[in-house]
C-alpha cells in the first residue's frame, strides 16, 4: 500500500479516536537482545548489511538505509565492576519535526496521529532533511541510482490497523514502551525517576529536546555518554519560519526603495534638463 | 559599427583548455548520471551535502549578484555611467545561475524530479523558496540579457521595447536577488546545533546578502579589467574606482556586520582558539574582508587598476571561503563527532570544473558572437 494511500485512509478515519503514538525507552531495562532490530527488518523488509567486527558490539555501527533501529552497546566500568548500558537509536517522530518543515515537497510529512513519514514519489532527494534532522535519523540509499530516503516509519502501517510497532511487540523485557499518549509516557517516566531514587540519570531525553518529541528516553547515563546528540530546546522549524515570514516586509522594502530611487533620480536627470 | 568582438580568436590555447577540461569533466558528469551519487562523490549519511553545494550553488549564486548590483544601479539609480558593463554583469549573472542550477541538478537522488518543487508547493522549506527563485530569476535574467540577442538577429523594434520595459525588470530581479541571496544563508538556519557557531547566526541570511554583494561588484569588476587587458583597451578607470567604492562601502558594512556576529555569538576568543575552524575563520575574514578593506581605504589604490585587480581577486576568494566554511568545514566538527569526514573525490571536483569551464567557454562565445563587452559602440 502506498503511504498515499495510507494518508488518506488516516484522514477518512478520523475522529474515530484520537491516537498520540508515543515510545518511552528506558536503557535500564534494555538487555541488548537486538529483538527490536530484527523484528524492524522484518515487517519493513529490509535487508541485511555484511558487516566486520568492530570496536564494540554495535552492529550495524550505525543507522542506515536497512536499519531503522539498532542498539548502540557501551562499555564502562562502575564500581571496579564492568558495566553494560545500550542505546536504542531511531527516529524521534518530533512534534515539530524539521526533516518534515524543511522538506521542498512535502515527501516528509508529520502524520495526525504522531509518526513522521515519508512518501517516496515526492522525493527529489536534496537530503535537506538529512542535514536539517538533528539526531541524524534520515538514512540515504547511496548505493542507488534511483535512492530514497529511509527512516523509521513508526510502523504507521501498523497503527492503522490498530497493532502497536514491531519493535516495541518484540521487546522482552519492556525496554521499548508503546503508549497512544505522549502525556502517559512522560507521566510513567516521572513516575519511574521519582520511585527509584539514584536508577536514572535525571533527565527525559525528548521531553524537551527540538521542542519534543513522541519517542521519551530514559537512561542510567547522561544521555550524550551512550551515543544521543546534545540538541538544544528550540523548535527549530521556527528558526526558518522567523525568516520566511519576514518575506513580505522584505518584498515591501525593495519594492518601496527601487521605485522611490527609480522616481528621485529621474526627477533629478529631468532637472539637469531644465538647467541646460 | 565596428565591434572588438571580431577581434576574439575563438582558438586559443585557453579555449583548447577549456575544452580539455569540458571533455573531462563530462565523462565525471557521465559517471555521476550513471552509477550514482554513491559510487562517485564522498557524501554520506552524516555528510550529505559537501562540495556541490558549497562551490557550486552557494559560490555560483554569490557570484551572480553583480547581476543585480548593476542592473538596479543603471536602472533604477539611473546610474548611467555604469551602463558599458550591465551587460557583461547580467550575462556573468545568468552563467553564475546556471552553474548553480546544474549543480543541484546534478547534487539532487532525483535529478528527472527538478520540476516537483515547482508543483508541489511547501512553504515552511527554504529549499522549495531557494528552487522558486532559481527558475524566476533566471527566466528574468534571460529578459536582462535579451536586448543583446534581439540586436543580434536584427529585431531592433523588440530590442527596442525590452529595453523600455527594463525597469520593472530590473526591479522584479533586485527584489528576487535580494531574497535569494538572504534565503541561501537562511538555508543554515535550522542547523544551530551543527554548524560551527563561528558561522551558526540568526544573522546569516543578511551576511550572505551583503557579501554576495560585495563579489558581485568583485566579480564585474574583475571581468571589466581581464576584458580591457585581452582587447588592450584602456580600462574605464572612472567605473572601476566607482566599483571600488561601491565594494569599499560595502566591505566596511560586511565587516562590521561579521563583528557583531561574532561578538553576540561565539565571542572574540573562538576566533583566535587555534582549532582548525578557527583558523579557516582568520582566513575568511582576512583574504576577503580585512586585506581588501585596507587597500581600499587607501585613495591611491582604490583608483590604481592594479591594486583594483588585486582586491577584487582577494574578495572573490574570500566569500568563495566563507561559502565553503558553511557548507563544509563549519559542519566537519560534526561529522567528525559521529566518526565521519569529508573530502570531495576527484570526480566531484571535476564535474564542478566542467561547468566553470564551460561557464568561462559560454561566456568568451557570448562575448564573440553578441555586443556584450562594446555596448557603448553600439548606442541606439
Ligand atoms: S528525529 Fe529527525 S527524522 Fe525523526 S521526526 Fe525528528 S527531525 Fe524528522
Ligand atoms: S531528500 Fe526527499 S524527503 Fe528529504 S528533504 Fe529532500 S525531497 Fe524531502
Ligand atoms: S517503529 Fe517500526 S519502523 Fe520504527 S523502529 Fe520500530 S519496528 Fe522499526
Amino acid at each position: 500500500m502506498g503511504t498515499n494511500a495510507i494518508m488518506e485512509n488516516t484522514t477518512a478515519g478520523q475522529g474515530v479516536k484520537k491516537m498520540e503514538a508515543s515510545f518511552l525507552i528506558d536503557a535500564t531495562k534494555c538487555i541488548g537482545c537486538r529483538g527490536c532490530q530484527i523484528s524492524c527488518k522484518s515487517w519493513n523488509q529490509n535487508g541485511t548489511d555484511r558487516t566486520t567486527a568492530g570496536p564494540t558490539f554495535t552492529n550495524p555501527p550505525k543507522l542506515n538505509s536497512k536499519t531503522y533501529t539498532n542498539i548502540a552497546f557501551f562499555e564502562s566500568e562502575q564500581n571496579g565492576a564492568v558495566s553494560w548500558n545500550f542505546a536504542r537509536n531511531g527516529c524521534f517522530h518530533c512534534k515539530k519535526p524539521a526533516c518534515a518543515s524543511v522538506c521542498p515537497v512535502e515527501a516528509l510529512v508529520k502524520t495526525p496521529e504522531g509518526p513522521v513519514i515519508y512518501r517516496a514519489e515526492r522525493c527529489i532527494g536534496c537530503r535537506y532533511c538529512m542535514l536539517a534532522c538533528p539526531f541524524n535519523v534520515p538514512k540515504y540509499e547511496w548505493e542507488k541510482l534511483s535512492p530514497k530516503i529511509q527512516k523509521c516509519t513508526f510502523c504507521y502501517d501498523r497503527l492503522l490497523a490498530g497493532m502497536i510497532p514491531a519493535c516495541a511487540k518484540t521487546c522482552p523485557t519492556g525496554t521499548i514502551h508503546f503508549s497512544d499518549s505522549i502525556e502517559k509516557n512522560l507521566a510513567e517516566a516521572k513516575k519511574r525517576i521519582s520511585e527509584n531514587p539514584g536508577k536514572y540519570h535525571n533527565h527525559i531525553y525528548g521531553e524537551k529536546e527540538a521542542g519534543g518529541t513522541s519517542v521519551l528516553l530514559l537512561s542510567a547515563l547522561p544521555l550524550d555518554q551512550i551515543g544521543h546528540a546534545k540538541v538544544g530546546d528550540q523548535v527549530l522549524p521556527d528558526l526558518t519560519w522567523k525568516y520566511i515570514s519576514g518575506i513580505p516586509a522584505i518584498i515591501g522594502v525593495v519594492l518601496a526603495a527601487g521605485i522611490g530611487s527609480w522616481v528621485i533620480t529621474r526627477r533629478m536627470k529631468n532637472m539637469d534638463k531644465e538647467d541646460e | 559599427m565596428s565591434t572588438e568582438r571580431h577581434e576574439i580568436k575563438m582558438f586559443t590555447p585557453m579555449t583548447l583548455g577549456l575544452l580539455i577540461l569540458i571533455i573531462a569533466g563530462a565523462v565525471s558528469v557521465y559517471k555521476r548520471m550513471t552509477l550514482g551519487l554513491g559510487a562517485t562523490t564522498n557524501l554520506q549519511d552524516d555528510f550529505p551535502w559537501g562540495f556541490w553545494i558549497g562551490f557550486d550553488v552557494l559560490g555560483g549564486v554569490a557570484m551572480a549578484a553583480g547581476g543585480f548590483v548593476i542592473a538596479s544601479a543603471v536602472y533604477l539609480f539611473n546610474m548611467k555611467k555604469y551602463k558599458p558593463i550591465a551587460r557583461p554583469a547580467i550575462l556573468t549573472a545568468f552563467l553564475g545561475y546556471l552553474l548553480a542550477a546544474s549543480g543541484i541538478f546534478l547534487d539532487i537522488g532525483q535529478p528527472f524530479r527538478i520540476w516537483h518543487p515547482m508543483v508541489m508547493w511547501q512553504v515552511h522549506s527554504i529549499m522549495f523558496i531557494v528552487a522558486i527563485h532559481v527558475v524566476i530569476y533566471t527566466t528574468v535574467l534571460a529578459m536582462e540579457s535579451s536586448p543583446m540577442f534581439f540586436e543580434r538577429i536584427g529585431l531592433k523594434g523588440v530590442q527596442r521595447f525590452v529595453e523600455k520595459i527594463m525597469m520593472p525588470i530590473a526591479l522584479f530581479g533586485t527584489l528576487l536577488s535580494t531574497l535569494h541571496q538572504s534565503s541561501l544563508g537562511a538555508v543554515y538556519l535550522i542547523v544551530p546545533d551543527k554548524l560551527h557557531p563561528l558561522w551558526y547566526s540568526s544573522l546569516l541570511p543578511f551576511s550572505f546578502l551583503v557579501s554576495a554583494i560585495m563579489m558581485g561588484l568583485s566579480m564585474v569588476s574583475f571581468e571589466s579589467i581581464l576584458s580591457s587587458k585581452f582587447f588592450k583597451h584602456q580600462a574605464n578607470v572612472g567605473i572601476l574606482s566607482g566599483l571600488a567604492r561601491g565594494s569599499m562601502v560595502a566591505i566596511g558594512f560586511y565587516f562590521v556586520l561579521k563583528i557583531f556576529v561574532l561578538l553576540k555569538g561565539p565571542g572574540i576568543g573562538a576566533a583566535f582558539a587555534g582549532t582548525m575552524e578557527a583558523r579557516l575563520y582568520l582566513l575568511e575574514m582576512a583574504v576577503g574582508v580585512i586585506v581588501p578593506l585596507i587597500l581600499l581605504l587607501i585613495p591611491a589604490m582604490r583608483n590604481s587598476t592594479g591594486s583594483i585587480f588585486l582586491v577584487n581577486c582577494l574578495v572573490i576568494v574570500g566569500v568563495v571561503i566563507n561559502r565553503m566554511n558553511v557548507a563544509i568545514f563549519g559542519l566537519l566538527r560534526h561529522a567528525h563527532e559521529r566518526g565521519a569526514s569529508y573530502f570531495p573525490t576527484t570526480n566531484e571536483f571535476m564535474v564542478t570544473l566542467f561547468l566553470v569551464a564551460l561557464g568561462i567557454f559560454l561566456f568568451k562565445f557570448a562575448c564573440k558572437y553578441f555586443n556584450v563587452l562594446s555596448y557603448e559602440e553600439v548606442k541606439q
